[in-house]
């Protein structure tokens, strides 16, 4: 600081020094540090491991606690559909084709409560325009019972049985539950969505774990190694990327035999998807591992002598690792929807197979969507399985991101 | 600057030929070639050929020789004569028919894209300024469902309301005596009645991610000290938003424009085929399931190049934009 | 305090809050004081204590969730051979009276240059700015003017530099063009919050004397805001201490440096370290760097009586712990608010 003209022609540390003494105090000037006690709440904070931290942020965020009991109720219905269905899928009833959703009452004309029930539905023919007219007769009434005996399917492939979640008692050629109406066949469009369930859901998570599993180790190598590796592997990565999206899934989708089985379509549709998004994961990867590798934390641990493989796994998964959660969630409703619309256009999978992408091709004629609207309701699954995992990947993110209030 | 864009172009050229090959040989994928599907197609409405009229037509096609050779054929009539092959299923070469599809397909997805940015802009500023009140969160919430739901879907639930609410058939992006007819006024005109629709399902999606792009930039921005330096100065509050923290949040948000048109291009292919749009999608789908290879070949091709082209745009904005970008190259 | 002088703006009984979720924030609570024309004022306190808002307040752009709910600050306005008297706190902040003043008649600089200004406009732009939104000149003239101004304020080759961006000055430079962006309109009262703490010692010591030899040519009174006792001394000639909203000392800067009444103010200049220090002078030791025991208290829970007492070593129990303690004049210009050198 230098000293130009001040008060008095004296330098500031002089002016100081000449100051009055200090004022003689009962306690000295000292720095007290005082530890308070913490309370609960706070000591309970202290000590919580990192996967206890995200899980209470993750709780307090509702849409995402949705979003993840919507999924679960999803996964479930996929898993065990054959016995939430209340009819196989092929079933087909020639007295119900294009039927509208079944009216579940549970009051009756009089006012009066019952079990949940439907009324007798019967078809008639509209004079005019020779169209399907269904009218329910309040005199006959239809229980729904819950573990009822239907069709036989077998349950995974493994066991027979007949026990369904719901239906009605009555003859099937006579009466039937369709929550969603029917298709142009005859069959239970409910029945159907379930089955697809299982198909489109769990497209999402092989998938995508697929292109985890890609991701990870080349990003990992790519990113941990540096070098001509990593040149060339992003290269490939560039290439892929390059080629758009869709067009890219349309034309390998084609280049699948259009006769090759159920099971065999399956997982080439599978593969195609995943791997395309194979390339965002190891970007993603790459990135944290490149980044990580000039930390601190990882030259300490390398110091204290810890090998490569336990640096790795101990000191630098942890902390992509929910980067990378959130990014599955995330990742999982692109790859439903590839499949979705693959299927929508034709180029993926085929009837017989049954997901909600084949089940929307009900619904590319317009007309028929127009007089039979129950048929978007793969739509509708579609959209909400997005939304749920949209939420709950928001969720998961702020949980996972240490620096969000 | 120059120089970063010499380089920039430099690289597309290899990366473009890689693409060339890799489109040439996953259209090749599928066992068999055009004409096997064209006897299938035959067969199955009860017609008959016999092979050796396909033999003479295989090579009358050139579709015997070996496939790099095929390749070399087609790459070297791009490169030097401007020729893109010859599509099987129109019996007319490819350029004749690829041109006004592409072209179609980039107007549509630039209108789209300005659509998108004409209302994401001022609804992000306000959405920002206004953090937390009741219009935020509506366009928030609104932003959110239509950033979830899938192009396709939106199209169809679009003409399923025109059709009941409207009775009409609202597919294609021209009415019946225009669709085969060469350009004029008239036509563009018909053109523009019929954009509406798609150009609002198209930009939906891109609106609604721009909107939450757009109000989390400018939020970053407007407890920056520049802007209360602004206010000191006495400027009217309206003015101020505008000049500064706008303008700032808008940079990163124009640099990737190109990245967004690409996206945009392809993301509308499954839109064009359920609304029968006269743009790429429907066409490449028949080309795909026909393997009409030099016609699907070349679409591929052309919107690799659009993807890398807009990369490049995208890139050279972010440099002009941010001159720390040129010194690491 | 100069008696000499005509009052420019005075603050009387400022109360600022801050209104938050988790409670009330008394940002200014009860702030008095008085700036005259072509007078320095300093205002000396802790992070927190207030006087940035303060220095807001009297704009009247304190952000939101601020708002200021009592008090005046009285501004003698004489411009344009019109005399007046506005009660700033009155006005709207954003009507045309208040904004033509702000930026024009009051203006501040900042205390980091480079987020200060704007990153994508040239500083010429936003140095003309001003000029052209408070005297209506266009944008040639404007420009002109602009770079009077930055030649003014000792910017080098100043025709090249109004056309550059913040970003490719250097730490003083960038200073200097607020400064030349606050003095366009030749404003009666510059406030300046901390502007050279950002700044190396050397830069400090250019920038100080610029604003000294400004204050002399264009005879404008000058807000000093800081922490730092060192440059008070330097730069100003009356000073208000604040601790936790209140003003707990006020006094010409040669009175607060030589008669300090209030145990905060002592304990500040206590604590400034002292070089070379006699480890020989009392024969034990080396004498530690004084610091003031205790933390600035929780704004949502300020202790009863006087906010200091919990870290002052004047304390007198059942007094300072119970009464809040009002501002006493000790001497003529010297005002202290605190018990115990009331000799109560």
């Amino acid at each position: 600081m230098t000293t130009t003209e001040s008060r008095d022609n004296k330098s500031i540390p002089e002016a100081l020094e000449e100051c009055p003494a200090p004022v003689v105090v009962s306690a000295p000037l000292e720095i007290v540090d005082e530890v308070v006690p913490a309370d609960q709440e706070e000591e309970r904070l202290y000590v919580a491991s990192q996967w206890q931290l995200m899980w209470w942020k993750f709780r307090r965020h509702k849409m995402a606690l949705i979003g993840g009991v919507i999924l679960i109720v999803l996964y479930l219905i996929a898993a065990f559909c054959e016995f939430v269905a209340p009819y196989n899928p092929e079933d087909y009833f020639i007295r119900y084709k294009m039927a509208p959703p079944s009216p579940v009452r549970i009051f009756d004309i009089e006012g009066t409560l019952h079990a949940p029930f439907v009324y007798q539905r019967n078809r008639t023919k509209d004079p005019e325009t020779l169209r399907d007219i269904y009218t329910e007769d309040p005199s006959i009434r239809h229980p729904i019972h819950f573990f009822v005996k239907g069709s036989p399917y077998k349950f995974w492939g493994i066991w027979e049985t007949d026990v369904h979640l719901f239906g009605l008692e009555a003859d099937r050629e006579d009466q039937s539950i369709m929550l969603v109406g029917a298709d142009r066949m005859g069959r239970d469009l409910f029945s159907r969505l379930c089955y697809g369930a299982r198909i489109s859901l769990s497209i999402g998570l092989i998938g995508v774990f697929l292109s985890l599993a890609l991701g990870v180790v080349l990003g990992g190598i790519s990113g941990y190694y540096g070098g001509s590796i990593d040149v060339v592997i992003q290269r490939v990565i560039e290439f892929i990327r390059t080629i758009p999206n869709i067009p890219l899934w349309m034309a390998l989708s084609a280049a699948l035999p259009a006769d090759w089985p159920v099971l065999k379509m399956y997982f080439g549709i599978t593969i195609i998807l995943s791997l395309i998004t194979w390339t965002g994961m190891a970007r993603v990867v790459r990135g944290r591992f490149l980044s990580l590798r000039q930390e601190d934390f990882v030259l300490a641990a390398r110091l204290s002598g810890s090998s490569e493989m336990r640096i790795i796994l101990r000191h630098m998964v942890p902390s992509f690792l929910s980067y990378i959660i959130a990014n599955l969630t995330l990742a999982i409703p692109g790859t439903i929807l590839g499949e979705t619309g693959l299927s929508f256009i034709g180029l993926g999978l085929r009837a017989p197979a049954i997901s909600w992408g084949v089940l929307l091709q009900e619904a590319q004629n317009v007309r028929s969507l127009a007089l039979a609207p129950w048929v978007f309701a793969p739509a509708v699954a579609v959209v909400l399985t997005v939304f749920a995992f949209n939420f709950l990947g928001d969720g998961l993110r702020d949980a996972a991101d240490p620096y969000a209030r | 600057m120059i120089m970063y864009i010499l380089r920039r172009v430099g690289m597309m050229i290899p990366t473009l030929l890689v693409i060339s090959v890799l489109s040439f040989v996953i259209i090749q994928l599928p066992p068999g070639d055009y004409l096997t599907s064209y006897a299938m197609g035959l067969r199955s409405q009860g017609d008959v050929i016999d092979d050796t009229e396909i033999e003479a037509l295989r090579v009358r096609y050139g579709l015997g020789e070996p496939v790099y050779v095929q390749y070399w054929k087609w790459i070297t009539g791009i490169i030097l004569r401007g020729d893109w092959g010859q599509s099987m299923e129109w019996q007319r070469p490819v350029k004749e028919i690829i041109w006004d599809r592409m072209a179609l397909t980039v107007f549509l997805s630039l209108i789209s894209v300005l659509v998108s940015w004409f209302v994401a802009i001022p609804v992000g500023v306000f959405s920002a300024i206004r953090q937390y009140s009741i219009p935020d969160y509506i366009f928030s919430a609104l932003s959110f469902i239509g950033a979830g739901l899938p192009g396709f879907m939106i199209a169809l639930v679009v003409m399923w309301i025109a059709m009941r609410k409207f009775g009409m058939n609202v597919g294609g992006l021209f009415s019946q005596e225009y669709a085969g007819v060469p350009w004029s006024w008239a036509k563009f005109v018909d053109l523009l009645k019929h954009l509406w629709i798609p150009v609002i399902v198209i930009a939906l999606g891109s609106t609604a991610g721009s909107i939450r792009t757009t109000r989390a930039n400018v939020l970053d921005e407007l407890n920056k000290p520049y802007v209360e330096t602004a206010r000191a100065k006495g400027l009217k509050e309206r003015k101020l938003i505008w000049k500064y923290p706008v303008r700032v949040a808008m940079n990163p948000f124009f640099s990737t424009v190109g990245w967004t048109l690409a996206n945009l291009i392809s993301g509308q292919t499954l839109v064009a085929v359920v609304l029968s749009l006269q743009t790429t999608g429907p066409m490449m789908l028949r080309a795909l399931t026909s393997q009409d290879m030099y016609l699907a070949g070349s679409f591929l091709l052309l919107l690799s190049t659009l993807t890398v082209i807009g990369t490049l745009v995208s890139d050279v904005l972010l440099a002009w934009v941010d001159p720390r970008i040129l010194m690491e190259g | 305090m100069n008696n000499n002088r005509e009052l420019l703006v005075e603050v009387k009984n400022l109360q600022t809050y801050f209104f938050l979720d988790e409670g009330t924030v008394r940002a200014v609570d009860g702030a008095d004081f008085d700036i005259h024309r072509g007078e320095t004022l300093g205002v000396v306190g802790e992070s927190g204590c207030g006087k940035s808002v303060t220095a807001r307040s009297i704009l009247n752009i304190v952000p939101k969730p601020g708002k200021t709910v009592g008090g005046e600050i009285l501004y003698h306005r004489k411009r344009g051979g019109v005399e007046q008297t506005i009660d700033l706190t009155q006005m709207k902040p954003q009507s045309d009276e208040m904004r033509n003043i702000r930026g024009a008649e009051i203006a501040m600089v900042f205390q980091e240059p480079m987020t200060s200004l704007s990153p994508v406009h040239t500083i010429g732009n936003q140095i003309s700015e001003a000029i052209s939104l408070h005297q209506g000149l266009d944008q040639a003239a404007s420009r002109e003017l602009a770079i009077e101004m930055l030649d003014l304020v000792g910017m080098p080759l100043p025709d090249r530099t109004v056309d550059e961006y913040a970003h490719q000055l250097s730490g003083g430079m960038r200073q200097r063009a607020m400064i030349a962006m606050a003095l366009s309109c030749h404003p009666s009262l510059l406030i300046a919050d901390e502007p050279t703490t950002a700044l190396d010692v050397t830069t400090e010591a250019q920038i100080l004397r610029l604003m000294r030899q400004l204050q002399d040519e264009l005879g404008m009174a000058i807000m000093y805001i800081t922490h730092n006792l060192g440059v008070i001394a330097q730069m100003t000639e009356y000073v208000v201490v604040m601790y936790m909203g209140k003003i707990v000392e006020q006094a010409n800067v040669d009175t607060l440096f030589y008669d300090p009444q209030h145990p905060y103010t002592r304990a500040l200049l206590q604590s400034i370290p002292r070089l070379g220090q006699k480890t020989a002078r009392h024969g034990a030791g080396q004498r530690r760097l004084a610091s003031i025991r205790g933390m600035v208290p929780d704004p949502y829970a300020l202790p009863k009586g006087c906010p200091f007492h919990p870290r002052c070593s004047q304390m007198v129990a059942g007094q300072c712990d119970q009464m809040e303690p009002q501002m006493i004049e000790v001497a003529p210009g010297h005002k202290v608010r605190c018990l115990a050198c009331a000799g109560v």
